[in-house]
């Protein structure tokens, strides 16, 4: 059926919270009543980029955008645009005019990302109209599977997970592996804060990893998948789920696909709040139904991984980088990126930068061209301090080193990593000693418990840095914590252990002035340790509004209406909530 | 851990969750790493994994009950007790611990009346804390169930939550 318009509707869950829902069912009601259920397609979408605007649309042909909707405001949107070609100017998206921002997509390049937003992930039909599966088809029907590992090792792709590992030698491992059974995995456990590239993927594009998997697994000689994704993803499961049966109802998953005679099925496995899964052998083990713990490399998965079989294991945007690299060539993609790191990398802006989300841009970009030109800055005008990328195991990266090239080696060259793709960025406000104890806190908190440098060494670091935060670190802390880095890093068996101390390490390298104010001069410079900072409201500026007061979580703000408020410093428990509330600033820190 | 006051200890496995495991196990035992499966999918569906529960999969799924208890305690989603109506969760994630997490917690402790893992005394929320829910772009972010609400203003959080009933 040929449609004569599309309406791509957000299902993101923030616009669902704003009430997509009731707007895309009076949108299917207002399309019935008026006959244009024919004529209209209307499509659910993961995401259209303004989530906190939402409920979004968009409608083609034209390429209108409407946000903040309501159910009137689409029997307003259906009677007039979609019926009389009028476009509702009132409704439509307009780029908010207090910050100039460039438009977002000018030194993006959308590889991985290219799909979402313009298909209907839970549709195998919109994805082969994009090409789909003619990857598979082709390589099934004319490449033997050395011929793939050959355009794979042309093509440069690195692991995207976050060590960087050729991934045509991954697949050489597993593919000269003898072993009566060989699998393919898909890392889907993205379990590092502040990152959601491949939640967005796996929502968005399911199909380019569904695809990705089958051609590994062709190239390897592997006739089972798995797809371990973490359970904090609901909506990602439920997608997944509807795509392996639709390309399984295609014949594109299952028996004798593309009468090729080779046999693929990809099943889901989900995790259930273990960090330490992301780690390859932890995460088969937690497959295989065990506690998921590291175990000694080598053996290597390619060897012996699931179940004592050969493996190979990739991360989501590896695998969905696959397809478009053999449908496109190795060339195109070796085009793309610097001379050691190949192609694009997704990269999920967080923290202190005006335009968050998740972007793609071709390796080797610079850090200022990724937080300013396409980020649009620090947020409110602040000065820019760090950008922390590879997660918990990464590190804190300076305002010196802004022109940095964003690469495999440059990051590690640096202290950091590239990690699965977090790009964290922090302000002047935001204390370097705090958010090492708060990475400290969650690698503790994650650490599997086997080897015991880093059972033990990262408590007792995440003490002394508690300490330090208190306005309790004494002389001698900074050492003590570098010598039990060193240890943590040489006596652990895998990345999250070898990287827990990175954190500390960056953070120490390029802020050490910040740990020694708190050590010796008892002072957050950023203002932000409760034991070093108190809360006070300047009775010239208070107007007596009692917001601070009605906000307060532990009561410690008297005062009478349009009366002067005064904090009690014993009750505060300086969370902050009355500095944010207060309409005059009037709440200050020292 | 799970501590019972003894005048409550339910020994016997209820017959409806019973039902819902048999359902469970029907559909993946025999299949490799069933144990892991089967735990994500009865806490999926049942919410909670309690001794009685424990047992009876632990001899279902043929394996020793130490094996499926250091599983089980290994991962931080599987519990052993009910939880409140509805599971509030505040993402501390990198993302959000830059962008005010740490005080819509607070809020939250303040609003609700429990510390984190507690449950109100209406059993209608259950307050934790989560490690990144990919929601990154809208910190700081609490979790309500399955619904995400992103860019909260800690003092207007009594407005998402009043949809809970």
């Amino acid at each position: 059926m040929v449609y004569r318009a599309h309406v791509l509707i957000s299902g993101s869950p923030q616009c669902i919270d704003l009430g997509a829902r009731e707007v895309k069912a009076t949108l299917l009601e207002e399309l019935a009543a008026l006959g244009l259920a024919n004529e209209v397609q209307v499509m659910e979408v993961s995401t259209l980029g303004h989530d906190e605007q939402g409920p979004e649309l968009v409608i083609y042909p034209e390429g209108t955008q409407y946000v903040d909707l309501t159910a009137d405001d689409m029997r307003l949107i259906v009677a007039e645009h979609l019926l009389k070609g009028r476009p509702v100017e009132k409704l439509t998206y307009q780029e908010p005019p207090s910050e100039p921002l460039p438009p977002p997509s000018a030194k993006e390049v959308r590889v991985v990302l290219d799909n979402i937003g313009k298909i209907d992930p839970e549709n195998i039909d919109d994805y082969i109209a994009l090409d789909g599966y003619i990857a598979l088809g082709e390589v099934l029907s004319t490449m033997a599977p050395d011929d793939v590992i050959a355009e794979m090792k042309k093509s440069g792709l690195r692991g995207r997970g976050g060590a960087g590992f050729p991934t045509w030698l991954k697949w050489t491992f597993a593919r000269r592996a003898e072993s009566e059974q060989k699998f393919v995995i898909c890392n889907a456990d993205e379990g590092d804060p502040g990152a959601f590239m491949n939640r967005r993927v796996l929502e968005g594009d399911p199909h380019a990893v569904l695809e990705g998997m089958a051609i590994a697994a062709y190239a390897i000689g592997a006739q089972q998948g798995y797809i371990y994704v973490r359970a904090e993803y609901p909506i990602a499961i439920k997608i997944l789920r509807t795509a392996i049966n639709q390309a399984r109802e295609y014949g594109l998953l299952g028996k004798n696909i593309f009468e090729s005679g080779f046999d693929f099925d990809i099943e889901i496995r989900m995790g259930a709040g273990a960090f330490v899964c992301g780690e390859e052998t932890a995460l088969m083990q937690s497959i295989e139904g065990k506690r998921g713990m590291p175990l000694t490399r080598p053996p290597y998965p390619a060897n012996s991984g699931l179940w004592g079989d050969s493996t190979n294991i990739n991360n989501v945007e590896t695998l969905a980088n696959v397809p478009k690299i053999l449908r496109r060539g190795a060339e195109w993609f070796a085009s793309m990126g610097t001379e050691k790191s190949k192609g694009t990398k997704t990269f999920a802006i967080a923290g202190k930068v005006a335009r968050t989300g998740l972007i793609e841009v071709p390796l080797g970009m610079t850090i200022r061209e990724i937080v300013y030109d396409i980020g649009g800055g620090v947020l409110n005008g602040k000065k820019f301090k760090a950008v922390q990328t590879g997660g918990p195991m990464g590190g804190c990266i300076p305002e010196k080193y802004l022109d940095l090239p964003v690469d495999y080696e440059s990051l590690a060259g640096v202290g950091s990593m590239m990690g699965s793709g977090g790009f964290v960025v922090m302000d002047e406000d935001t204390c370097m000693v705090d958010i090492a104890r708060f990475f400290m806190e969650f690698t503790q908190d994650e650490s599997c418990g086997k080897c015991v440098p880093c059972r033990v060494g990262t408590r007792r670091m995440l003490e002394i840095l508690e300490r330090i935060c208190a306005g309790e670190g004494k002389p001698g802390d900074i050492e003590t914590l570098e010598g039990l880095a060193t240890y943590i890093q040489d006596g652990s068996l895998c990345g999250l252990g070898q990287g827990a101390p990175n954190p500390v390490l960056s953070t120490l390298k390029y802020f050490r002035d910040e740990y020694e104010a708190h050590i010796y001069d008892k002072k957050c410079p950023a203002k932000v340790c409760k034991g070093l900072i108190e809360f006070t409201i300047d009775p010239e500026a208070c107007i007596g509004c009692t917001r601070c007061a009605r906000n307060c979580p532990v009561n410690a703000i008297s005062g009478k209406p349009k009366e002067t408020h005064v904090i009690d410093p014993e009750v505060c428990i300086r969370c902050g909530i009355c500095a944010q509330v207060c309409p005059v600033d009037a709440v200050h820190v020292e | 851990m799970n501590v019972t006051p003894p005048g409550e200890l339910v020994t016997e496995l209820q017959p409806e969750i019973r039902e819902k495991i048999d359902a469970i196990l029907v559909e993946n035992l025999g299949k490799p790493g069933a144990t892991m499966l089967v735990l994500t999918l009865v806490q999926e569906t049942v919410g909670y994994i309690s001794p009685p529960m424990q047992s009876y999969l632990a001899e279902q799924l043929d394996v020793p009950l130490s094996h499926l208890y250091g599983v089980l305690t290994f991962y931080s989603s599987f519990r052993t007790s009910p939880i409140g109506r509805h599971k509030v969760s505040v993402c501390l994630g990198t993302a959000c611990y830059v962008r005010n997490g740490p005080t819509l917690l607070e809020k939250l402790k303040q609003v609700l009346g429990v510390e984190v893992n507690e449950t109100t005394a209406d059993n209608r929320f259950t307050l934790e804390i989560c490690r990144c829910v990919g929601a990154c772009s809208q910190a700081p972010v609490v979790m309500i169930d399955d619904d995400i609400a992103g860019r909260v203003d800690p003092s207007k959080i009594g407005r998402i939550l009043r949809k809970y009933k």
